[in-house]
Order: C-alpha cells, then sequence, then structure tokens
C-alpha cells in the first residue's frame, strides 16, 4: 500500500475525523446513539451510501456538468438513501422504526454530500470508494463509542444485555438519564474532541 | 469543461430516468416483505396489548403464529354488535370508513377524536391464550400530529382494561411520544373500562390531576394534546357507536 492511499484510509479515523474534526454528520450522532445496536445499524446505513455514492459521483465525475452538480450529488445520494432504506424495512424492520427518520436524513448527512463534492468528483472511482469507506469508518468509530457509552451508563446494558444490575430490577446501578438524552452525547463527544486535541498538539489553533 | 446546454438538459433528464428505475424496483422487489414485516408488528401488538408477552418482550414469527392459534380474528356488525362471516382478512376498518355506504359520520360528541366516519364492519381479536383471555380491540383517533393506531384489551367480559398499546404515530419523541412508554402504559390495566348499564368510564385527566384509581389515567406532563387525544379515541370507541354493541353482548 502506498504512502498516498493509506492515507486516504487512516486519515479520516482520527486526524481528520468527519465528527470529531469536522463536526459534520453530528445530528445523527446525537439521535441515534441511545443505543448501541441503532448506532451500528446507522453505521452500516451510511457506510453503504457513502461508498456507492462515491463511487458513482467519482466514474461520472467528467460527464457531471459543473452548473448541475450539487443538484446531481443529492439526487444520486437521495435514491441510494431511499433503496438503503427499503432495504432495511425489508430485513431489519425493528431497527428502522428506531431509526425512523434518521435513515432518510442520511441524504442531508453533510458528510455524504462534502466527501462527494470535496473527494469523489477529483478522484479516480478506487480511492473515492476507499475514502468514502474510511470516512464511514470514522464516522462510525465515533458514533459505536458514543452508542456504547450512553447504553451501558444510560440504561446499565449493551447490545440489550444487561451489564450493570439496576437499582429497580435489584442491582446496585443507578442509571444515569443524562446519557440517555441528547446532551449526554453532546458532553461525550466534547469529551472526545478535547482528547483528540490534547493528544495532537497539531490539531490546536492559535489563540 | 465546457457542456452545451442541450447536454446537460439530456444529462438530467437521464439521470432522472436511472435513479427513478432504481428506487421504484427497489420499492416493488420488498414491498412483500415490507408488508410481512408490518403484519408481524401488528400481531406483536395484539399480543403485547393483551399482555401474552410482557413490555419490551420480543416474540419470533414462530411464536407470534403459535400464539395466534389461540387467538380468533372476528368481524364485528358494529351497529348490532353481532359477530359476522366476513373472513377477517378482507375486512379493512380504515378503508371502509372512508365510502359513505360502509360507514357511518362519527356523531358530534365525539369530533374530539377527529375520526370522520366509522365503518360499519369492525375487528377484534378473541385471545384465549391459557392466562391470557381477553378481548383486543382496533383503536385510532388523532394525537396533537398524527394519527394513533393502536389497541386496546379487556377482560373477557369486557368491563375491565388489561391494557394498551399503540403500533404506529407520529407524535414528538419525548413528550407525545411517551405513549409508548411501559411505565405510563403500566397505568391502564385494571381501570375499569366499562359500567353495568355500557357507559364508558376509563379516562386520561390532565397530569397529576387522576383522583380516582378506578378510572382514570394521569396525562403525560407535556403532551396535553396527545393525552387528550387518546382518552377521546377510547371513550369513541369503547361507547355504543364503537364496539359497545359488541361488548354488551359479552357481559
Amino acid at each position: 500500500m502506498d504512502k498516498e492511499t493509506k492515507q486516504v484510509l487512516v486519515d479520516p479515523l482520527l486526524l481528520k475525523n468527519p465528527i470529531t474534526l469536522q463536526v459534520l454528520g453530528i445530528c445523527s450522532a446525537l439521535a441515534v446513539t441511545t443505543k448501541l445496536e441503532t448506532a451500528l445499524v446507522m453505521s452500516g446505513a451510511l457506510t453503504a451510501v457513502l461508498v456507492s455514492s462515491n463511487t458513482i459521483i467519482s466514474l461520472l465525475r467528467n460527464k457531471i456538468p459543473g452548473s448541475i452538480r450539487i443538484i446531481t450529488q443529492l439526487v444520486i445520494i437521495a435514491s441510494l438513501v431511499i433503496i438503503a432504506d427499503q432495504v432495511m424495512q425489508a430485513y431489519l424492520f425493528d431497527v428502522s422504526r428506531q431509526l425512523s427518520v434518521f435513515v432518510g436524513l442520511i441524504i442531508t448527512n453533510c458528510i455524504v454530500m462534502g466527501r462527494a463534492e470535496a473527494f469523489a468528483m477529483g478522484n479516480p472511482p478506487g480511492k473515492a470508494a476507499l475514502d468514502g469507506f474510511a470516512n464511514a469508518m470514522g464516522y462510525s468509530l465515533i458514533l459505536v463509542t458514543v452508542g456504547a457509552f450512553r447504553e451501558l451508563f444510560g440504561a446499565g446494558q449493551l447490545l440489550g444485555m444487561q451489564v450493570f444490575e439496576k437499582v429497580t430490577e435489584g442491582g446496585w446501578y443507578y442509571p444515569n438519564v443524562l446519557m440517555v438524552l441528547s446532551p449526554g452525547a453532546f458532553f461525550l463527544i466534547a469529551i472526545f474532541i478535547w482528547i483528540q486535541r490534547a493528544l495532537t498538539p497539531e490539531l490546536q489553533e492559535a489563540d | 469543461m465546457e457542456f452545451s446546454n442541450r447536454y446537460i438538459v439530456f444529462f438530467a433528464i437521464a439521470l432522472c430516468l436511472v435513479a427513478a428505475l432504481g428506487v421504484s424496483s427497489a420499492a416493488v422487489a420488498l414491498r412483500p416483505m415490507q408488508a410481512s414485516n408490518r403484519q408481524l408488528f401488528k400481531q406483536q401488538n395484539v399480543l403485547l396489548a393483551s399482555g401474552v408477552l410482557a413490555a419490551g418482550e420480543v416474540a419470533s414469527p414462530e411464536e407470534v403464529e403459535a400464539a395466534f392459534a389461540n387467538i380468533k380474528e372476528v368481524v364485528i356488525d358494529r351497529q348490532t354488535g353481532e359477530l359476522l362471516n366476513d373472513d377477517p382478512t378482507t375486512v379493512d376498518p380504515i378503508r371502509l370508513a372512508k365510502r359513505d355506504e360502509s360507514s357511518e359520520e362519527t356523531p358530534a360528541e365525539h369530533s374530539g377524536t377527529q375520526v370522520k366516519r366509522l365503518s360499519n364492519k369492525l375487528l377484534a381479536y378473541e385471545v384465549n391464550v391459557p392466562g391470557h383471555e381477553g378481548i383486543v380491540l382496533p383503536i385510532h383517533g388523532d394525537g396533537l400530529w398524527s394519527t394513533l393506531y393502536g389497541f386496546l384489551a379487556l377482560t373477557p367480559d369486557g368491563k375491565t382494561v388489561q391494557g394498551i398499546t399503540f403500533y404506529e404515530h407520529l407524535e414528538t419523541p419525548g413528550l407525545g411520544g411517551e405513549v409508548d412508554n411501559p411505565a405510563w402504559k403500566a397505568q391502564w390495566p385494571g381501570k375499569v373500562a366499562l359500567d353495568e348499564n355500557g357507559v364508558p368510564q376509563v379516562e386520561v385527566v390532565k397530569s397529576g390531576m387522576a383522583t380516582n384509581p378506578d378510572t382514570q389515567v394521569d396525562g403525560i406532563s407535556g403532551a396535553t394534546i396527545t393525552s387528550r387525544g387518546v382518552g377521546n379515541m377510547v371513550q369513541l370507541w369503547l361507547s355504543d357507536v364503537g364496539y359497545g354493541p359488541y361488548l354488551a353482548t359479552k357481559r
């Protein structure tokens, strides 16, 4: 693997993470992370959409007229999201009900548009697919971590299995309600950003 | 790169056609599976309302089918309460209520439910699962943003509530959406549904104002209109123009 490919693949995970560095896709990161399961499925759906949208847009990049390129990208992304939503309603009905509108909102997830416009329009399909995958993984990494924290401390569970016995069920654990509410996700993501910036000084802006 | 206007128009049309083809073929190909998922989901909610499934429990398709061996779906003549011999799978009260010849206007005193017309044929589930005998009635009515669709479960004599559950609504999560909260639904079992004369008793009152634990359910704070909607729809479906005549045959 040459250095450039490696960069495309690894950068979005940490150094250029779409959520913690670019602060994109925050809406869904708050909404679907109360449970690990929904976070995982959302990550899967976004990965599928991002890889295919990046690939398709990159294949068409020399054919797309510049004057209508944004709407073209949107049509492609929207179609892919609807197909992903339909597939989930058929095969993952329960989870798709919990995700409800947020699957549809992948259309407006800034990461998808952002990667299409910033990367897929100027790079060959293989690389664009890789970039889409890596960015989806960066998003998933944060989503799954936040989801795991929130489910564990908010409900004492992981993937629906009881880890901490709750007081209401005769155990010792008092569920932290903040984790179940949206502000809990804000605090967690803010803490991740803090840790990331503390560890990589080159990200810190001069005051 | 410069493109001619003709190319741009052609490109836009071609793109739309390809996208439309992709989306519609996915929708058509997956529809049967989605429909069977919805059916299964509805049946699970019948089981949830009647208490065969505990809150939060999910049954596999086989378990649902096994439970439904002891559940009879019946078609009811709304005005007389008599059972009809129609095949329940062909009767859709929501659709029937849209046509004048198969429905009746809802009396003005129930206008709060926003249910405009009442179908002349209704469905009900007679549950004979050992330990969970009862009647499950499909109910619907408007909340704040949307129509709530759900099930109200009663004891076999139709006098006492066994449970309530909603399977479809678009109320605000965290406010009206709390109708799905097991803690709120837990207030319902044991409430008096109908008195000796068949007058609906159970009602939803403003949060914190419930004084009669036999009939009053505490509303959801921050969701006054949704709570009122649930109360109104329960009153409508238990009344003489709803399932009243059918429930009278059970007393």
